[in-house]
């Protein structure tokens, strides 16, 4: 069955001039193994390529069990001088959440 | 033990969360952040046009409600509401405590302002060009750190006021002169960058920029409770909130801000400090209390970041909206007229679809909106150039689409910012001491 992230974790974007950092925080810390599994780091550069133009590296917090993406290229060239809409990508949270896996 | 409150989250933010925090929350200090990167080259702006100016817009109205509060309570405030200009700022908090018949001793911090110090082949970390590619630098200014803010306490001034200051330092300065920690202990360090970097943002730890409804419920969530630290010896602490107000704090809200901008878990560097944030544990305690333990670092850089603001032209914008059926066809024909009649003569031409993939930049799924607004944006190298990207969009009035209405247009002049590394050794830290007095002091 396929499930979208929004189901299964939350997420909180954050930005550093041209670059994007996506958190990914399974609601059960249960799911963490299945989710650090299944939510790769391809899966989420093909799910955000009209989004992140460069790299995407993930790092792993077992601490918390969570993953963080950190996107490269992802913001339009940055806050202060974007011309999109959410300057910050602070929406952006919600496109990772969007993607879906196979539970 | 200390309490550390954290009382704006960023220059614009709410009032009333600080005041009830310096009120009930028994703090030994209070922390306001206001400072976000491009806040210092936009009040660099202000001060070349007054020199008076250049410390933050809001610090009269905070500084009326605070003062009275924490000048009975004994908290001492940090903040880098002094922007571009600490020592005015300092001279204006005297002035309102003169006027409020208040005896208070501000400490001015100054000596990031490196602008003088950027040399021509300096190189920008995002482009590794010399900064001599950057046009029209405006300011530039170093993130400091604990070793800015330590001198400051030790004057024993009621409120310390800074320019440029990373975040964290703001609240680990405070750990360190009250337990009196070594700043070469990279663990303790680390702790309390760990704590002050989860305070750093105010609501955003609180239950602020979390809440999804039937998703992530908050608790009365227009009374928005700020939190504050009490801090252990050992570089643990208590995270919570004054009782009664709304918001929560718990682990998943830890996670998140924990995780917020953070280009690397394992080496989150700062001026004082690399920490290490998967070190460190968290655990719910109680409603709303959530306990920090643990947490290593390592020795921190040999140099600092320096932000580089520059000017970078205008952008000029133009919104119309459409509804009802064949809306999104409608603003894609009117975004079709913009493009063909402004391609030629405005770089960056960008048309968003508001409603439909504005903020996304794409869509996931099918979407077939009952109303959409056509926004356009451009970027020019002069105000009256970014202003015709407005008047073609409400032009589009008499002469778009059927059915557009609301059109609004807008110009922004952009401040642009690009970072630098600098040794140490080139920065020159200043404490600088305004006092004022109670009227009858001043008469015995």
């Amino acid at each position: 069955m396929k499930k979208k992230l929004y189901e299964l974790a939350h997420s909180r974007a954050g930005d550093k001039g041209n670059t994007l950092m996506l958190s990914l925080i399974p609601y059960n810390e249960k799911d963490y193994p299945m989710i650090r599994e299944k939510v790769t780091v391809e899966k989420v550069q093909k799910h955000l390529k009209d989004i992140v133009e460069g790299d995407i590296v993930c790092y792993e917090v077992p601490n918390i069990s969570a993953l963080q993406f950190v996107c490269h290229q992802a913001l339009l060239g940055g806050v202060t001088t974007s011309l999109g809409m959410d300057t910050h990508g602070k929406s952006l949270s919600y496109a990772l959440l969007e993607m879906e896996i196979e539970v | 033990m200390i309490r550390i409150g954290s009382g704006a989250g960023f220059s614009g933010d709410r009032l009333e969360p600080a005041v009830l925090l310096a009120e009930k929350g028994d703090l030994d200090y209070l922390v306001l952040e206001c400072l976000a990167e491009r806040t210092i080259a936009l009040a660099q702006k202000r001060k070349s046009q007054n020199p008076l100016l250049g410390y933050d817009p809001l610090l009269e109205k905070r500084m009326e409600r605070l003062l009275p509060i924490i000048c009975k309570n004994k908290t001492r405030i940090i903040t880098n509401m002094g922007a571009a200009n600490p020592i005015g700022a300092a001279e204006k908090i005297v002035e309102i405590a003169q006027r409020l018949g208040i005896s208070i001793k501000v400490a001015a911090v100054t000596g990031d302002d490196v602008l003088k110090y950027i040399n021509a082949d300096d190189r920008v970390l995002e482009t590794n060009e010399p900064i001599s590619s950057v046009q029209h630098v405006i300011s530039a200014n170093a993130y400091l750190g604990v070793e800015a803010v330590l001198p400051a306490l030790e004057t024993g001034a009621d409120v310390i006021i800074t320019g440029r200051i990373a975040d964290p330092s703001l609240f680990l300065a405070p750990m360190i002169h009250h337990f009196g920690w070594s700043v070469e202990d990279v663990d303790l360090l680390a702790r309390g960058t760990i704590i002050g970097h989860l305070l750093e943002c105010g609501g955003q730890l609180a239950g602020g920029y979390f809440a999804d409804p039937g998703k992530k419920d908050i608790p009365n969530f227009a009374e928005l409770g700020f939190p504050f630290a009490e801090v252990e010896s050992d570089g643990s602490a208590v995270i919570s909130k004054i009782e009664g107000t709304g918001g929560l704090i718990n682990l998943a809200t830890t996670k998140e801000q924990l995780l917020y901008e953070v280009m690397n878990p394992y080496e989150y560097i700062t001026p004082d400090v690399i920490a290490d944030f998967t070190s460190v544990y968290i655990r719910e305690i109680g409603p709303n209390r959530v306990e920090i333990r643990g947490g290593r670092g390592n020795k921190k850089p040999d140099t600092l970041k320096v932000s580089v603001g520059y000017q970078a032209g205008f952008i000029g914008e133009g919104e119309i909206s459409y509804a009802g059926s064949n809306a999104l066809g409608r603003a894609k024909l009117a975004g079709e007229v913009i493009y063909e009649r402004l391609k030629e003569e405005v770089q960056d031409l960008r048309i968003d679809y508001i409603g439909v993939s504005s903020v996304h930049r794409t869509t996931y799924g099918q979407s077939h909106p009952y109303e959409v607004r056509l926004r356009v944006a451009g970027r020019a190298a002069t105000l009256e150039e970014a202003v015709k990207v407005g008047e073609e969009v409400e032009a589009l009035y008499t002469n778009g689409p059927a059915g557009g209405g609301g059109a609004r247009k807008y110009t922004n002049e952009v401040v642009g910012i690009v970072s630098t590394l600098m040794p140490r050794n080139k920065i020159d830290v200043q404490i600088t001491i305004r006092e004022s007095v109670k009227n009858e002091e001043k008469i015995v």
